[in-house]
C-alpha cells in the first residue's frame, strides 16, 4: 500500500515510525525496529480512528495499551514513552482538520484508557506467567518426587529382595531394620531382631580386630570394614558370614547409622573345611598327608628360640614283597594297621604322625624337650611294630627302618630336614633294617655329595668335564717305557678333580658307564696313535684301558672297540683292556665270548687286581687273558728292606705260575727302587707306580718315553 | 538406586536459576524473587545485560531463519531455558511449516514449563537432559521421534556454553554432538566474552562474580576459544562476530552498545 505523500496514510505511517523509534529501545522484543513498527501500525490506525470517531470509545485505547504488552513492551518505560508519543504526535499527524481542542481532549482520554489497558494486560500477563512458572515448578517437583518415590520403591524392593542380608543400626548399636535375607540367615523373626544390640553379637571365634574395627566405625574414624565373622543362631549353631559394615553419614557429613551387609558363608566354609581336610589327609589311612606334614614341620622349624623338633622317618622293610605276594588289598590293610599303631605312638601335644606316601611314614615331635622325646618316640614306633599284624588269617611280621633327626628350630629348612631323615633311614636299612639310626651330618654330607654327583654325571659328559691321565708302564728288564694305563678324571665345577673311585661306581649304577667307557677308549686309542706317530723310533707305545663289569656285558663292546681302532688307525696289539678279577669270577662262556673275540683280534686282556678275589687258579687257563696285574697289596711288603719273605714267596709262585701259562705279569704300586729291583729279580715283566711316575698328562708320558729312548 | 539423570533430589526454587534470570532480563514474569534478586545484582555491574539477551534472541532468530532458508527443517536447541516469546519453534515453523524442533534443558522447571507450552505442538518437544551427556540427548525418544539424524539438523547452543566450565570439557560434548550430525548440518553458537563489553573488565567481572555466587559460574572465553567449538565446520559468512554484525536486517550502528558483547556464529558441515 503506497501512501500518497503527506496524505492521511503517509501521515499515519510517520506517526507509527516515530512511535516505534521512541519505544523500541526499551522493549525486549527480538524483532527488528522496522518489524516492530509494522506491529505498531495497526495500533496507530486504531488510535487515529478513535481520535476522530463521533463518540469516545475507551475500549479502543485500552485495546491499544493491552496490545503493547502483547508486543513484549513489558517495561513500564515503554508505556511512558508510548504515551509521550501519542500526546505529542497523534493529533498532529492524525487529527486532520478536526477541532484542535476537542482532539486534544480526546487524545488525553485515549491516553488514560491506554494506560489502564496496559496496566490491566501487564497485570494479567504477570499473573499468568507467575502461575505458569509456579505450575511448572510444581510439576517438576512432583516429577522429581515421583522419580524419588519410584527409586525408593525400587530401593525397598532391592532391600527386601536382596540375597545378602542387610541390616541398619544406629551408632549405639540398636538394630533398626533388617531385611528378609538377614532374618532367614539368623533363623529369627523381625521381633527377635528388633531392639537387639549389635554389640550382643559376639562369638567365641571373633577375630581380635573385629570389635576394634567396630568401635572405630561408630566413632566415625572409619568409613567401612570387612571381616569374616561368626554369629550364634537362636538354636546355638554357628552362622558364618562375610560381613561388610559401612558408616552412613547425614547430609552434613555427621555419622548417623551403620549399615551391615552380610553374606552367609556357613555352607561354603564347611565345604572349604572338608576340601581342606581332604587336601591335607591321606585317603587310605586318614593320617595327615605330606602337605599337612610339611606345614607342621615348617611351623616347628620356624618356632622361636629354645624350641626344638624331632623327626622319625619310617620305611617298612620288605613291604614290596608283601604287596607282591599278598596283593595290594592286603598291602593296604597292612598300611592302615601300621597307621593306627603309629597314631597311638604320637598322642602328646606337639606330636603328629603322617603318611608321606607308599610305606613311608613320619612322626614329628616339637617343643623344648625333643632331644629326649624323639628317642622315646622312635622306641615306641619300633615297639608298635613288634606284634605281628594279622591279615587274612596270616600273622605278618612287620619290620621298619627309622631315620631320626633332631635339632633346634630356626636352623634348617623342612626339605633339608626331611632329606637328612631319608638318608638316615636308608642307613638304617642298609645296616640290616629293623632298627633306627640317628642322623649324622658327615654321613648326610657323603650321601648328599654322592647324590649330587650322580645327578650331575650325564651333563658332565656332555660338557666335557672328564679328562684322562696316563701312568707309564715300565719294562722291568731294561727300564724302558712300554706303554701307559689310561685313568679317567672328572673336573667337577664345585668339587675339583675327582678320581674314578668317586664316580665310576655311580656311573655303573646309572648306566652312564657305557658312554663314558666308550669315550675313554676313544680318547686313549687316539692318544696311543698320536704317541706312535711322534715317536716311531722308540717302538710302539701301548695303552691300557679299564673295562667295567657293566661294559663287559654290553652287547656293543666288540663292535665299538673294532670301530674305534679302525677309525683311529691303531693296531689291536697296541691296546690292552683291563678287566678286574672279580668281574670274571664265575664267568660263563657268554660273558667270555666278547673277550675271546677281542683277544683273537690281538687285543691284550689283562686281569686286573689279581689276587684280591678268590680266583680258581685252574680257571686261569680258560680265560682269554694274556697279562696278570698283581694287586698292590703284594708289593707293599717289599717296600722295606729286607722284604717280607712270605710276600716274596707268594709273588715268586704267582710269576712262575703265570709264566707257565704264558701270561705276562705286571705289578702295580711300585714306590721304591728296592721294590723295583726285587720284582725284577722275581721275574715280573712290567711295573707301574709312583717310583716311575704318577699319572699325568699325555705329553709327560711322551717326554718319559723320549728320555728312555735317548737313555 | 536409579534416579533419572536430570532429576535433582528436590526442586529448590529458593535458589536462582539461570533460565529464570534470563526470562527476567527479557521482561518476562516466569521467575521468582530469588531470580530477580540475582538479576538485579548482576545488572548493578552491567546495566545493559538485558540488551545482550535481546541481541542473543535476535541473533538466534536470524540464524534460525537463515537455516530454514537453506533448507533445514530440523532444529535441536540445547539450553533452551524458559521460552517466553520468539522461540525457535515459532520462528522455524513460521518460516517452514512442519519444521521439527526439540528443546533440551537440564532445569526441571524449564522443562516442565516447556512441556506446558508445547502441549499442543505435534512437531516440537522437550528433553530433560544435560549437554554434557550427548548420548542421552541423541538417544532420547523425543529426538528419535522428531529428528532424523541422517538429514541435516540445525544444532543451537545459544547462551549455554558459557555455563560449562573447562573441567567438564564442553569441547568434547560439542564434538560428540557435531559428529552425530549429517552433512549439511549447522551449528549455531553464541557465547559470552569480555571482548565487546562496553565497560572496564573489572566492572564486568562483578557480574561474573554474581553468577559464581549462585553456583552457576559464567565462563568468559576469548574469540579463539569460542571458535574451537566449530572445529571441522566451515563458518558461514561473516564468521564468528559480535552478534549484531551477523547478517543484520537493519544497520548495526543503531544497536545498543551492549549488544556487541560476546560472539555469535554459524558453522556448517560439508
Amino acid at each position: 500500500m503506497r501512501a500518497e505523500p503527506d496524505g492521511p496514510e503517509d501521515r499515519l505511517r510517520r506517526f507509527a515510525t516515530i512511535w516505534s523509534r521512541a519505544v523500541f529501545p526499551v522493549t525486549s522484543t527480538s524483532l527488528t525496529r522496522p518489524e516492530f513498527e509494522e506491529q505498531l501500525l495497526p495500533l496507530a490506525r486504531r488510535l487515529s480512528e478513535a481520535l476522530r470517531a463521533r463518540t469516545f470509545e475507551a475500549a479502543e485505547g485500552r485495546g491499544v495499551g493491552a496490545a503493547l504488552v502483547a508486543a513484549h513492551c513489558t517495561d513500564p518505560e515503554a508505556l511512558s514513552r508510548a504515551l509521550d508519543c501519542v500526546d505529542a504526535y497523534l493529533v498532529l499527524y492524525c487529527g486532520e482538520d478536526g477541532p484542535k481542542e476537542a482532539l486534544r481532549t480526546r487524545s488525553a482520554r485515549l491516553q488514560h484508557a491506554m494506560a489502564a489497558g496496559y496496566a490491566e494486560a501487564l497485570r494479567e500477563r504477570t499473573l499468568t506467567e507467575q502461575q505458569a512458572i509456579s505450575q511448572a515448578a510444581l510439576t517438576a517437583r512432583s516429577a522429581v518426587a515421583e522419580a524419588l518415590h519410584d527409586s525408593e520403591a525400587r530401593f525397598r524392593a532391592v532391600f527386601e529382595g536382596a540375597a545378602i542380608g542387610i541390616g541398619i543400626a544406629d551408632l549405639e548399636g540398636n538394630i533398626l531394620q533388617c531385611n528378609g535375607a538377614l532374618l532367614r540367615m539368623f533363623g529369627g523373626s523381625e521381633q527377635t531382631m528388633r531392639g537387639r544390640k549389635v554389640t550382643e553379637w559376639t562369638h567365641a571365634e571373633d577375630a581380635p580386630q573385629v570389635w576394634r574395627l567396630y568401635e572405630e566405625l561408630v566413632r566415625g574414624e572409619r568409613e567401612h570394614y570387612h571381616v569374616e565373622k561368626a554369629f550364634y543362631r537362636p538354636d546355638g549353631t554357628a552362622l558364618w558370614t562375610n560381613l561388610t559394615v559401612s558408616l552412613l553419614r547425614d547430609a552434613d557429613g555427621e555419622p548417623q547409622y551403620q549399615l551391615a551387609l552380610m553374606e552367609d558363608t556357613t555352607e561354603r566354609r564347611l565345604l572349604n573345611l572338608r576340601l581342606r581336610y581332604e587336601a591335607t589327609h591321606d585317603a587310605l589311612t586318614g593320617l595327615p598327608n605330606r602337605t599337612l606334614f610339611f606345614e607342621r614341620l615348617e611351623k616347628a622349624l620356624a618356632a622361636g628360640e629354645g624350641q626344638r623338633f624331632g623327626l622319625c622317618y619310617l620305611d617298612l622293610d620288605g613291604f614290596k614283597t608283601i604287596n607282591d605276594s599278598l596283593g595290594h588289598a592286603a598291602g593296604d590293610r597292612l598300611l592302615v594297621e601300621v597307621a593306627d599303631r603309629l597314631q597311638s605312638c604320637a598322642t602328646a601335644p606337639g606330636e603328629m604322625v603322617a603318611r608321606l606316601g607308599g610305606d613311608e611314614f613320619v612322626a614329628l615331635t616339637t617343643g623344648p624337650g625333643t632331644e629326649r622325646e624323639v628317642d622315646e618316640l622312635a622306641g615306641r614306633i619300633m615297639n608298635a611294630l613288634v606284634t605281628p599284624i594279622s591279615i587274612d588269617g596270616r600273622d605278618l611280621t612287620v619290620r621298619g627302618s627309622v631315620g631320626v633327626v633332631e635339632g633346634p628350630a630356626g636352623e634348617r629348612g623342612a626339605a633339608e630336614v626331611l632329606r637328612s631323615a631319608d638318608i638316615t633311614m636308608y642307613r638304617a636299612k642298609s645296616a640290616g633294617g629293623n632298627r633306627f639310626e640317628l642322623a649324622d651330618p658327615e654321613a648326610d654330607a657323603r650321601a648328599i655329595t654322592r647324590n649330587g654327583l650322580t645327578t650331575a654325571l650325564p651333563a658332565a659328559l656332555d660338557r666335557g668335564e672328564f679328562f684322562i691321565e696316563y701312568q707309564p708302564l715300565v719294562h722291568l728288564g731294561d727300564g724302558s717305557v712300554r706303554g701307559a694305563e689310561a685313568l679317567v678324571r672328572w673336573l667337577h665345577p664345585q668339587h675339583g678333580v675327582l678320581g674314578p673311585d668317586r664316580f665310576i661306581p655311580l656311573a655303573e649304577h646309572t648306566g652312564l658307564i657305557v658312554p663314558l667307557g666308550r669315550w675313554v677308549l676313544e680318547q686313549s686309542v687316539r692318544q696311543a696313535r698320536s704317541w706312535q706317530e711322534r715317536n716311531s723310533d722308540a717302538g710302539p707305545l701301548r695303552v691300557n684301558v679299564n673295562l667295567s663289569p657293566c661294559q663287559l656285558t654290553h652287547p656293543g663292546l666288540v663292535q665299538d672297540t673294532v670301530d674305534i681302532l679302525e677309525r683311529e688307525g691303531l693296531d689291536a696289539q697296541a691296546l690292552c683292556l683291563e678287566v678286574t678279577e672279580s668281574a670274571l669270577i664265575g664267568a660263563d662262556d657268554d660273558l667270555l665270548k666278547p673277550l675271546r673275540r677281542l683277544a683273537e683280534m690281538g687285543v691284550d686282556i689283562a686281569l686286573d687286581d689279581f689276587g684280591t678275589g678268590y680266583s680258581n687258579l685252574a680257571n686261569l687257563r680258560r680265560l682269554p687273558v694274556s697279562i696278570l696285574k698283581l694287586d698292590r697289596s703284594f708289593t707293599q711288603g717289599m717296600q722295606q728292606f729286607p722284604a717280607d719273605p712270605v710276600d716274596l714267596k707268594i709273588v715268586e709262585g704267582i710269576v712262575s705260575l703265570a709264566h707257565s701259562l704264558d701270561l705276562a705279569v705286571t705289578v702295580e704300586g711300585v714306590e721304591t727302587g728296592a721294590q723295583a729291583e726285587q720284582l725284577r729279580i722275581l721275574g715280573c715283566d712290567t711295573a707301574q707306580g709312583w717310583y716311575y711316575a704318577r699319572p699325568g698328562p699325555p705329553e709327560r708320558l711322551h717326554e718319559l718315553a723320549l728320555v728312555d729312548a735317548v737313555g | 538406586m536409579e534416579r533419572p539423570a536430570w532429576a535433582p533430589r528436590s526442586i529448590d526454587i529458593s535458589s536462582p536459576s539461570v533460565s529464570r534470570i534470563y526470562d527476567y532480563y527479557l521482561g518476562g514474569s516466569h521467575n521468582f524473587e530469588v531470580d530477580r534478586e540475582a538479576a538485579r545484582k548482576a545488572m548493578e555491574f552491567m546495566p545493559g545485560l538485558p540488551k545482550i539477551m535481546q541481541a542473543n534472541r535476535a541473533f538466534m532468530r536470524r540464524a534460525v531463519r537463515y537455516a530454514a532458508g537453506e533448507g533445514i527443517d530440523q532444529f535441536l536447541d540445547i539450553g533452551s531455558g524458559i521460552p517466553t516469546f520468539g522461540n525457535v519453534h515459532e520462528i522455524a515453523q513460521s518460516a517452514r511449516p512442519g519444521a521439527r524442533v526439540v528443546y533440551v534443558d537440564h532445569d526441571p522447571v524449564a522443562v516442565a514449563h516447556s512441556q506446558a507450552v508445547l502441549r499442543e505442538n505435534e512437531d516440537a518437544d522437550v528433553v530433560a537432559a544435560d549437554l554434557l551427556k550427548p548420548q542421552e540427548i541423541l538417544g532420547s525418544h523425543q529426538v528419535q521421534r522428531l529428528i532424523d539424524l541422517k538429514r541435516p539438523v540445525a544444532l543451537l547452543l545459544v547462551a549455554i556454553l558459557h555455563f560449562v566450565e573447562d573441567a567438564d570439557d564442553p569441547y568434547r560434548a560439542v564434538a560428540e554432538l557435531r559428529d552425530a550430525l549429517a552433512p549439511g548440518s549447522m551449528l549455531v553458537v553464541t557465547h559470552a566474552s569480555f571482548e565487546g563489553i562496553p565497560l572496564p573488565r573489572e566492572q564486568a567481572e562483578g557480574t561474573v562474580d554474581v553468577y559464581k555466587d549462585i553456583r552457576n559460574p559464567l565462563i568468559m572465553r576469548t574469540r579463539d576459544e569460542i571458535a574451537r567449538f566449530f572445529e571441522g565446520y566451515d563458518m558461514v559468512e561473516p564468521g564468528l562476530v559480535p552478534m549484531p554484525d551477523w547478517r543484520p536486517d537493519t544497520a548495526p550502528e543503531d544497536e545498543d552498545p551492549y549488544s556487541f558483547s560476546g560472539f555469535g556464529g554459524v558453522g556448517r558441515t560439508a
